[in-house]
């Protein structure tokens, strides 16, 4: 792994900007190179939100993601842009409520529930950029689970502890079982 | 790697200004620059400073001087808007030489344009916003390190110079994120204006010793009385209609600045040794700069980067000194060739200077320059 090109969209107030910054921080604490940025309208919530964190062991030159080798996507209006303009090697995670758009050559998409966990499970469907946090690490293993606690605790509200722990720990089952199902 | 952070480029931005010694910021809140007021309203009190939230960015800017004169270190930071609502005070602090920094985090223009996109549209009003002949310094940071940096230096440059030094961000840096050193305190270098001692009532403020190109300074509420002024005045502080005080007045303000270009000036090279391409770029455009030079040195071309972190003054001599060994130059810059126009000015036919711009709110990459580097 030399570098590694995060982004992230969804709809503005999701916290998929905060998630970036989550995974920024937590490539940090593991002794990598990060870039983190964001791209949005003026609007604060309901707009489209594009969120970028870059992971690498040396030096980070540009900025800003060029060809992703991960996308996160958590509403159909994100997948719809940015789907098709990734390529074979990227690692699509969407929300299970999703449809995947035409043109879109990744081969490694998963699926996963990140919305409903974070309503229904977890209870608070503002605790779905910490579940996708939670699975993104499991996918990727930026860093280790209690540096990622860490990171997560550096950025979140301070009485939410509790609450953003159990989003993180629900991200996680859910990829475990997700590889599991796939192996078996 | 030591006491490492992840931080924002506009947190940096307040950070350095704290550690160079800024106990007041007054501004009114602005997109892409919005962050630096909002921590600055947090970390101030901390400080033992003040944090005012103007109703304008004129009020803003005027308050930010009037802190100034009473001795205490002052910032205010806007962008595109805000910047053209500043010009007329900045003039007035050039010319009553007030140290003073005012930040620009730059974002697509004209008029409010697209708030939350990057551009460079600012330069040239930068250099010429405010009106009449006027020395300026402006910095332009590229990463958040050299933002934390580059805010120290702009209030080292104000207080030496008794001048407005203006902090040319844009929305690239202003809202990145990356892990940046916290230097030692005490490693940091402070300068602090020349202040009188013991304020004497019957001292002339804008007297000096002859040589001398920045006067003293005695804070207001210290027991000096003066006057200060827009208007050109004499070493009483007093407005002048004298055409030989004008022309003493006008050309040490501008002697202030490029008598000391040394030291003012702050260049970064890098590959130009034996370099036949050069990318002229400054501020956040620097970081697609370098990965399209790493590419194309990659492919065996000697491609260099030529970056002025001190914008204005503008490296003249260093650059005409380069142009001259080089084949080409490619001005890389987020608007439609404002910087470009200095380039030109200064290189002439030593070498051929081609252009890669941007003004849609999107951000210049490393293969369009690329693409640059190797047309013919």
């Amino acid at each position: 792994m030399s570098k590694q090109e995060l982004r992230l969209a969804g709809s503005g107030g999701q916290g998929v900007i905060l998630a970036t910054v989550v995974l920024a921080e937590a490539a940090l604490l593991s002794g990598k190179y990060t870039a983190q940025s964001q791209a949005y309208g003026p609007e604060a919530r309901g707009g489209s939100c594009k969120a970028e964190t870059l992971i690498s062991d040396s030096p980070i030159g540009f900025t800003k993601v060029q060809n992703p080798t991960f996308l996160m996507v958590l509403t159909q209006r994100s997948f719809d842009h940015y789907g098709p303009e990734t390529d074979e090697n990227c690692l699509i995670l969407m929300d299970s409520s999703l449809s995947v758009p035409e043109g879109t050559k990744a081969d490694r998409i998963v699926s996963l529930p990140i919305l409903e966990t974070a309503k229904n499970v977890v209870g608070r469907i503002q605790t779905a950029n910490i579940v996708a946090v939670g699975c993104i690490n499991e996918l990727l293993h930026i860093t280790d689970d209690a540096s990622m606690e860490k990171a997560v605790m550096m950025h979140i509200p301070k009485g939410t502890e509790k609450l953003n722990v159990k989003a993180l720990e629900e991200g996680r089952k859910l990829v475990k079982s997700y590889l599991k199902e796939k192996k078996a | 790697m030591g006491n490492v952070v992840l931080m924002q480029g506009n947190e940096a931005c307040v950070e350095g200004a704290l550690a160079a010694g800024m106990r007041l910021y007054a501004g009114y809140p602005i997109t892409p620059s919005t962050e630096i007021a909002e921590i600055s309203s947090l970390r101030l009190p901390q400080e033992g400073g003040k944090f005012i939230q103007m109703e304008d960015e004129i009020a803003s800017i005027a308050c930010a001087i009037g802190a100034s004169v009473a001795g205490v270190k002052a910032m205010t930071a806007t962008s595109g808007p805000g910047f053209s609502l500043k010009q007329e005070n900045l003039g007035y602090a050039a010319l009553a030489e007030i140290p003073l920094v005012v930040v620009d985090v730059q974002r697509m223009g004209p008029s409010t344009g697209m708030p939350t996109f990057p551009s460079q549209g600012d330069m040239m009003m930068a250099r010429w916003g405010t009106h009449g002949d006027h020395p300026v310094i402006a910095l332009c940071p590229s990463s958040v390190k050299e933002t934390y940096d580059l805010s120290i230096r702009a209030f080292n440059l104000s207080e030496k110079f008794r001048t407005p030094v203006l902090l040319m961000m844009d929305e690239l840096v202003g809202h990145l994120r990356e892990g940046m050193e916290l230097p030692n305190p005490e490693e940091i270098e402070i300068v602090d204006r020349p202040t009188v001692k013991y304020p004497d009532p019957k001292r002339l403020p804008y007297h000096m010793k002859a040589g001398q190109l920045v006067p003293q300074m005695a804070p207001f509420g210290k027991g000096q009385r003066y006057n200060i002024t827009g208007l050109i005045h004499d070493e009483s502080g007093f407005p002048t209609n004298s055409t030989e005080e004008a022309r003493k007045m006008m050309e040490r303000l501008m002697h202030k600045i490029s008598d000391n270009y040394d030291y003012i000036k702050d260049l970064c090279v890098e590959n130009m040794d034996d370099a036949d391409i050069a990318i002229f770029c400054y501020g956040g455009t620097a970081r697609a700069a370098k990965s399209a030079m790493d590419e194309a040195r990659e492919k065996g071309l000697k491609v260099g980067i030529f970056r002025p972190r001190t914008i204005w003054p503008f490296p003249e001599n260093e650059l005409a000194g380069a142009s001259r060994k080089l084949k080409k130059i490619v001005v890389a810059e987020h608007n439609f060739g404002q910087m470009l126009l200095e380039v030109q000015r200064v290189v002439k036919n030593n070498c051929q200077v081609s252009f890669v711009g941007k003004w849609n709110g999107g951000v210049i990459t490393p293969s369009e320059i690329l693409a640059k580097i190797e047309e013919a």
